[in-house]
């Protein structure tokens, strides 16, 4: 009799099937790990691809710190609870000047971010790096590979991707290149959703709606999520019904006003919302080809 | 782009609607066409009527419509994927995307590649993933020569699904005659390049007419619209899970000294615990103990899911390896024939060594000088001694070692690679598997100890080539199929090579050009030899013109069991019957290269026996085939 493979299904063994290549075909991989749903979907798929073992690479948590508490909780249960090794790097420069969101605006990326993941990266010497990318979220990303060079120096050359046919992804890299390796490619957000609810996956309760002390600034509603909030002359914090739907820095992160407080109510609302994911996402607000910018120059 | 479309369910039972979404499929599928032909806009349709857009995508592409446009006031569909004056502006090299969009029925994957020629490497990547093809034609331009170069392309690399999309069908007043008459021009086409079948469906991307809603414009089309297709459409499914069972291994997990797990995604076939499997190339057998997974245990796997086998014995096993059906196992070569794409600014070196990457293998091969080239816009075989950007051709390779493999039209996963180049390692090519040259030499798991003796002794007769050669209808076929029923009859076992059957499969991949005639012969020859070393009588009808390549046949087969049998019809009398219709075609020209008429056919000088066949009825024909058979003449 014919099995009828449905869609997640089909994601989840290619997903599996890139895991594999990488570990067999590269020295030394690594997971970036920033906690987020979709980085909760891409553990559970690694896990799921060399069961019973542990993945046999560790977790990189690029850390700013200046992430939600919640975010550090869940990070340190699923490391322990995958078995894997979980990696925390802050870069050193960043934390000596004191970068934060308040005072340095797109700096704070910058330097936490994108030179704390360059700097990582090249401290471990690690040669692949999953991470939890999908060619939905915007149009310079449609084009991506699922297997993505980075020269010595982290940059992506668009002009000079190779092709990627059938199943077969060419792994061999010129001394100093590195890959990043983008496993969910080809899921979209709402294959996101489904498959945390389908395979019953722990994800940050911030993307539930919760009674949480709130401002508003500049159109973005935020979460005071500890003292370190610099609250402006009159500014008093409000208990609003909200929950999150991209997750970052806290003071960064925009949530929305939701009585969402189970899943299917999450998705339900994603479902019938008007306004697309990276909305809430300061990052994309600079420039228009910004996210193609970043990239270049190394943000994952 | 990601929101969907809030139906009725969503709202009033999110249970049920996660529930439906959650039995969907999938569907890959590439489109075919340029930016003239209204691609992007059918794409942008498709997302739009899907409810793939949110609305500050919506109000963003209203604002650009009107700035940007080309539609006037009404919405430009095409600036919702990227336009490729933009990506040429960028500098990004124009390529393949990949877009997203569900329905209730099935999630779809759109690898998005331009049209014009010099991007053929593009929609080759695009098509090595995609279930269906749809190929968009202007309706008032018909079948271009980019239809045919996409088309075939398309059916090279193995795409079973094709959708002929007439579009802009409202620039030609939705007329009906125009519709039939670029979907008969397309079907004389596909049918010569092979394509078993298509669906046409006049569409207009612009204005919607059955893109998914009905067209009332076209009420005298009754097929499906674009997207019921789309959702309908029958998948392999049930036809890759019944091949014999092929697993890459890719891993070995072996997390301690009690567990050894081979892991891979299932190529071909089903699994189950209990079943006898066999490791390639070494040939060693053994049996499955457990389907291990994150969820438990599994009573049976299917082509498409990534698993874990353990076995029951202990034995070498190691990337790079194929578990196969113990009893079907797929085979082991070191030297074959292949298409190539090359698919790199340098072009093709014949002798440099490439690494090359098959299912979980990668090993050395060298590519010898291609045998031809392909004109990818007439389908024409040209002489080439490279291959460059672009350019796709037959070639035979060698690797170092032997590997595991499938043609390519058995499985895309065992008959597909790519090429590797070992000093800049950018992927220069991909190749495509015809089929191996020679068993390779040092590979013994089949017992190769029973000889062309054992099979005929078993068989209980002597085998035979019976070689019928003559004019297109002459009557070679007639009498061939009256010959093999009465050796059937005999409880004789036979088999008849027929020339119209095997270009379908074989000799697809071959013309009508006297090299491709020569070589048609060749491939016929070489498989009558190997059906008789499996003891039948073989049975051939070709119009085998040249004398040089009969009497090659000739000296393949084993002394005394080589009959050439000469269908004597006079040129008048087949072109008088005509009963395929060919001959008038190629009097008209239609058909080049047509024996008798521009291409010589050379008469048997002393064939084993002629037959007249104004005399001679096809009946006494076949007793006089039996007859010389049996040594009674």
């Amino acid at each position: 009799m014919t099995v009828n493979l449905t869609h997640l299904r089909r994601l989840e063994a290619e997903s599996i099937h890139i895991f594999r290549e990488v570990v067999a075909e590269t020295d030394k991989p690594v997971m970036l790990y920033s906690v987020g749903k979709d980085s909760a979907v891409m553990l559970h798929l690694a896990r799921k691809a060399f069961y019973p073992a542990p993945p046999p690479f560790p977790l990189l948590h690029v850390d700013t710190t200046w992430k939600f508490r919640a975010m550090y909780e869940l990070r340190d249960r699923m490391a322990k609870e995958s078995g894997m090794e979980l990696l925390v790097y802050q870069n050193p420069e960043a934390k000596e000047r004191g970068i934060n969101p308040f005072d340095h605006g797109s700096l704070h990326t910058d330097m936490w971010k994108t030179e704390g993941l360059k700097q990582a990266l090249d401290k471990y010497g690690f040669d692949a790096a999953f991470g939890g990318a999908r060619r939905d979220e915007e149009k310079s990303r449609a084009k991506e590979r699922i297997f993505s060079f980075r020269s010595a120096n982290h940059r992506w050359d668009p002009k000079n991707q190779r092709p990627e046919l059938w199943r077969l992804y060419n792994t061999r890299k010129a001394k100093g290149e590195s890959i990043r390796v983008f496993p969910i490619s080809n899921w979209t957000e709402l294959d996101i959703w489904q498959y945390i609810h389908l395979e019953n996956i722990p994800i940050v309760p911030l993307y539930f709606a919760e009674d949480r002390p709130t401002v508003e600034r500049d159109g973005l509603i935020l979460m005071v999520d500890d003292d370190r909030f610099r609250l402006k002359p009159g500014e008093k914090p409000v208990m609003r019904s909200v929950r999150f739907r991209t997750l970052g820095c806290y003071p960064l992160s925009g949530a929305v006003e939701s009585h969402a407080r189970t899943l299917p109510e999450v998705i339900q609302e994603m479902l019938l919302t008007t306004t697309s994911e990276r909305q809430g996402r300061a990052i994309d607000h600079d420039q228009a080809a910004s996210m193609e910018k970043k990239k270049q120059e190394g943000y994952f | 782009m990601s929101s969907y479309k809030a139906d009725a369910l969503i709202a009033k039972d999110i249970d049920a609607y996660l529930e439906q979404h959650q039995r969907k499929s999938l569907l890959r599928f590439i489109t075919c066409g340029s930016v003239d032909d209204g691609k992007s806009t059918l794409i942008g349709r498709l997302l739009y009527d899907s409810k793939m857009i949110f609305e500050d995508q919506l109000a963003a592409l209203e604002a650009d419509s009107k700035r940007v446009g080309t539609q006037g006031q009404n919405i430009d569909f095409a600036l919702l994927v990227d336009g490729l004056a933009a990506e040429r502006e960028q500098g990004i090299t124009i390529d393949v995307a990949y877009r997203f969009f569900t329905t209730e029925k099935r999630k779809f994957i759109v690898a998005d590649t331009p049209g014009h020629e010099q991007y053929t490497r593009n929609m080759v990547t695009g098509a090595s993933t995609a279930d269906l093809a749809v190929i968009l034609i202007d309706a008032r331009k018909g079948v271009l020569t980019q239809t045919r170069r996409h088309s075939y392309l398309a059916h090279l690399i193995g795409i079973r699904h094709l959708v002929l999309a007439v579009n802009k069908m409202d620039l030609v007043d939705y007329d009906q005659v125009t519709f039939d008459a670029i979907v008969a021009d397309y079907r004389s086409f596909a049918e010569q390049i092979g394509i078993k079948g298509f669906t046409a469906i006049p569409i207009s991307g612009f204005k919607g007419d059955n893109v998914t809603a009905r067209s009332e414009a076209m009420s005298w089309y009754h097929g499906p619209t674009l997207m019921d297709h789309l959702e309908t459409v029958e998948l392999d499914v049930a036809a890759d899970q019944a091949k014999p069972f092929r697993l890459p291994v890719q891993w070995v997990n072996r997390p301690n000294q009690d567990f050894r797990g081979f892991c891979g995604m299932i190529a071909g076939g089903t699994i189950k615990p209990g079943n006898r499997i066999r490791v390639l190339p070494s040939g060693k057998t053994s049996t499955v103990k457990r389907i291990v997974t994150f969820d438990g245990d599994l009573d049976q796997a299917v082509a498409g899911q990534s698993i874990t086998l353990t076995l029951a014995d202990e034995i070498d096993c190691s990337r790079g390896d194929v578990i196969a059906d113990a009893l079907d196992p797929c085979q082991v070569a070191d030297q074959f024939e292949a298409t190539i794409v090359w698919m790199a600014q340098e072009p093709m070196l014949p002798g440099r060594p490439y690494w090359l990457k098959l299912g979980t293998q990668t090993v050395t091969a060298n590519i010898q000088a291609p045998k031809y080239q392909v004109n990818v816009n007439t389908m024409e075989h040209l002489a080439a001694k490279t291959l460059e950007l672009n350019a796709i051709g037959v070639a035979n390779l060698s690797t170092d070692r032997a590997i595991a493999f499938e043609a390519y039209a058995q499985s895309r996963d065992l008959g597909g690679f790519i090429l590797i180049d070992k000093l800049s390692l950018a992927t220069v090519a991909a190749g495509m598997i015809h089929f191996s040259l020679r068993r390779s030499q040092n590979v013994h798991w089949q017992a190769l100890d029973v000889s062309r003796e054992t099979h005929a002794n078993l068989k209980n007769q002597k085998p035979a080539v019976l070689w019928f050669t003559g004019l297109s209808g002459a009557g070679k076929s007639t009498i061939a199929n009256l010959v093999e029923k009465k050796l059937a009859r005999m409880n004789r076992h036979t088999f008849l090579l027929d020339g119209d059957n095997v270009r379908h499969g074989l000799n697809k991949d071959l013309g009508f050009t006297d090299a491709d005639r020569v070589e048609n012969i060749r491939r016929v020859g070489e498989v009558a030899r190997l059906m008789t070393d499996a003891g039948l009588i073989v049975l051939t009808a070709f119009i085998s013109p040249f004398r040089a390549e009969r009497d090659m046949v000739r000296q393949m087969m084993a002394p005394g069991e080589f009959f050439e049998i000469f269908i004597d019809t006079p040129l008048a009398e087949a072109e008088r019957r005509d009963e395929k219709g060919l001959y008038k075609k190629a009097r008209a020209g239609a058909l080049k290269n047509f024996t008798g008429i521009d291409s010589p056919y050379e008469a048997p000088l002393s064939p084993d026996l002629r037959i007249d066949t104004t005399r001679t009825t096809p009946e006494q024909a076949a007793e006089l085939v039996i007859a010389l058979l049996l040594g009674e003449l």
